[in-house]
């Protein structure tokens, strides 16, 4: 059982509270039209998938149903933190370097 | 030597003390032709039928860990091809095919059981759907049968058809000719029969990396020295993102842990596959007695090999709303395979944009019924550098094409 840190609620959960909201920064792409199919099946269907450590979004389901971005290392589930959108989007950049 | 009974009588003479290696255990050679990443059942079979049917000699499959170590001997083993689209029923049945003469083939008891498999339906759409998936596999020349709740009361009499049940059972898909075979015997019939055709089998060797001069693969780094070969096919389940990720490659693939169990062993008590969509579990019982327990995926990524226990619950849940004659039954053993699931919930089987580079993946949660038939197409697609005609359209390019094959409904376990 995964303890997840919500960053809305500052409080750590259990997982059966939240629900699992795939890969973090998967940003449509701003003009699909002008992309190939190549670019658009990537941003679709390609993921990371890492064995290691992996930002991701969870979704505390029974509690504030707020979205957030959780690290964590899928090799051992250590998680290294938890941030809300508008922090994790705000520091991406750092976020992904720091991966 | 050819296991026969002869052979069976002769050994017990010397009281079987003197049973050959089933099969060698080499060092790896400086170069190869093909290099198979992966000993599991797939990559096994793949390298057995490019020996076989394909004539290729200098072959070697490179397992990380052991053989019949991994996923292909702790799944629930059931076999069956009543998949809905043309394109993967006809995939599985061709597996189903390979697996009524595997014994024969391998020379190697895999014990298969064709006792049959239930799909059950729990709602009006369950039906709709069952009888739609039914019918597809008529077409398909599938043998396939819709079975009425009151049939289903006499042929499972443990098995809670009632109406007072939470979530009433109102029929099943049925295929007769599905069932389930012994895992590990799969993966040591596979490994003996390719050894025995000079494939090296080389164990407790992780490829750490995948070398390539203008885009044509050269070989592989293990964790045994560098090893050069002019086609590397990858076989590799939960991490093959791992794998793609060595030359740069992103694959529509996301790895789960899949859990499943066993119980204790008892008298027999299900003589059939039983599983479910809606409550989400699937049981049959294996000839040592233990029940076999499968469970849906856990929701999030990951290469623990665990799993969160919040997932036994609800599987032991769905198992007694089912079977509440079970209620006291104590569960032996878990394990958490990695597993990884395809966005259509159909496999990858095919080439790269890199030459020379296969892969063979994204079976998700239902791979070992696709055992023979996988490494048979696979094979034929590595040695010809071409798709076999039944793996064409599992191509990695389908996700561009948009041509994807939506398996959803019919991949018993939830993506």
């Amino acid at each position: 059982m995964l303890l997840i840190p919500c960053p809305y609620c500052q409080h750590i959960f259990e997982e059966e509270d939240f629900a699992y909201a795939g890969e973090a920064f998967i940003e449509r792409p701003p003009q699909p039209e002008q992309i190939s199919d190549q670019e658009w099946a990537d941003y679709l269907f390609m993921r990371n998938n890492p064995k290691g450590p992996h930002l991701e979004q969870w979704i505390h389901a029974a509690g504030c149903r707020k979205f957030f971005v959780v690290k964590r290392n899928t090799a051992n589930n250590r998680i290294e933190g938890s941030w809300t959108m508008a922090k994790a989007h705000a520091g991406k950049n750092d976020l992904l370097e720091r991966l | 030597m050819k296991y026969s009974l002869l052979s069976l009588f002769r050994q017990g003479l010397s009281g079987h003390r003197n049973w050959p290696q089933a099969w060698t255990n080499p060092k790896p050679e400086s170069a190869y032709d093909i290099i198979i990443v992966g000993g599991g059942g797939h990559g096994l079979a793949t390298a057995f039928y490019l020996a076989s049917e394909h004539g290729k000699s200098n072959i070697a499959v490179l397992e990380k860990g052991y053989i019949g170590g991994g996923n292909t001997a702790r799944n629930t083993t059931i076999l069956r091809s009543n998949y809905l689209r043309d394109e993967s029923s006809r995939l599985f049945e061709h597996s189903m095919r390979m697996w009524e003469s595997l014994t024969d083939s391998l020379n190697f008891n895999v014990l298969l059981s064709q006792r049959g498999v239930y799909n059950l339906g729990h709602t009006l759409q369950d039906m709709r759907d069952i009888e739609r998936r039914v019918n597809a596999n008529y077409l398909g020349g599938i043998d396939a049968e819709v079975v009425s709740a009151q049939e289903l009361r006499e042929r499972i009499p443990l098995l809670n058809v009632s109406e007072h049940a939470r979530y009433p059972i109102l029929g099943a898909s049925y295929q007769a000719r599905g069932g389930i075979a012994r895992h590990d015997a799969v993966a040591w019939g596979y490994a003996r029969a390719a050894s025995k055709l000079g494939v090296d089998i080389i164990q407790q060797c992780e490829v750490t990396g995948i070398e390539r001069s203008n885009n044509t693969v050269t070989g592989v780094n293990t964790s045994r020295g560098f090893i050069r070969a002019s086609q590397v096919a990858c076989v590799t389940a939960g991490h093959s993102s791992v794998l793609a990720a060595m030359v740069g490659l992103r694959l529509p693939l996301e790895s789960h842990p899949l859990q499943a169990f066993v119980s204790e062993s008892m008298q027999p008590v299900i003589d059939t596959v039983v599983m479910s969509n809606t409550v989400h579990a699937y049981i049959s019982q294996s000839d040592k007695g233990d029940l076999v327990i499968g469970a849906g995926i856990d929701s999030y990524n990951g290469y623990s090999q665990r799993g969160s226990p919040h997932i036994n619950e609800h599987t032991a849940q769905a198992i007694l709303e089912m079977f509440p004659a079970l209620s006291r039954v104590r569960l032996n053993r878990q394990w958490g395979g990695i597993v990884d699931t395809c966005p259509d919930a159909c496999p990858i089987v095919g080439k790269t944009p890199v030459q020379g580079l296969y892969f063979n993946c994204g079976w998700g949660t239902g791979g070992f019924k696709a055992t023979p038939g996988s490494g048979h197409v696979f094979a034929h697609t590595i040695a010809h550098d071409e798709p076999h005609p039944l793996a064409a359209p599992f191509s990695l390019e389908r996700f561009c094409t948009g041509h994807l094959i939506d398996e959803h409904g019919a991949a018993a376990v939830a993506h």
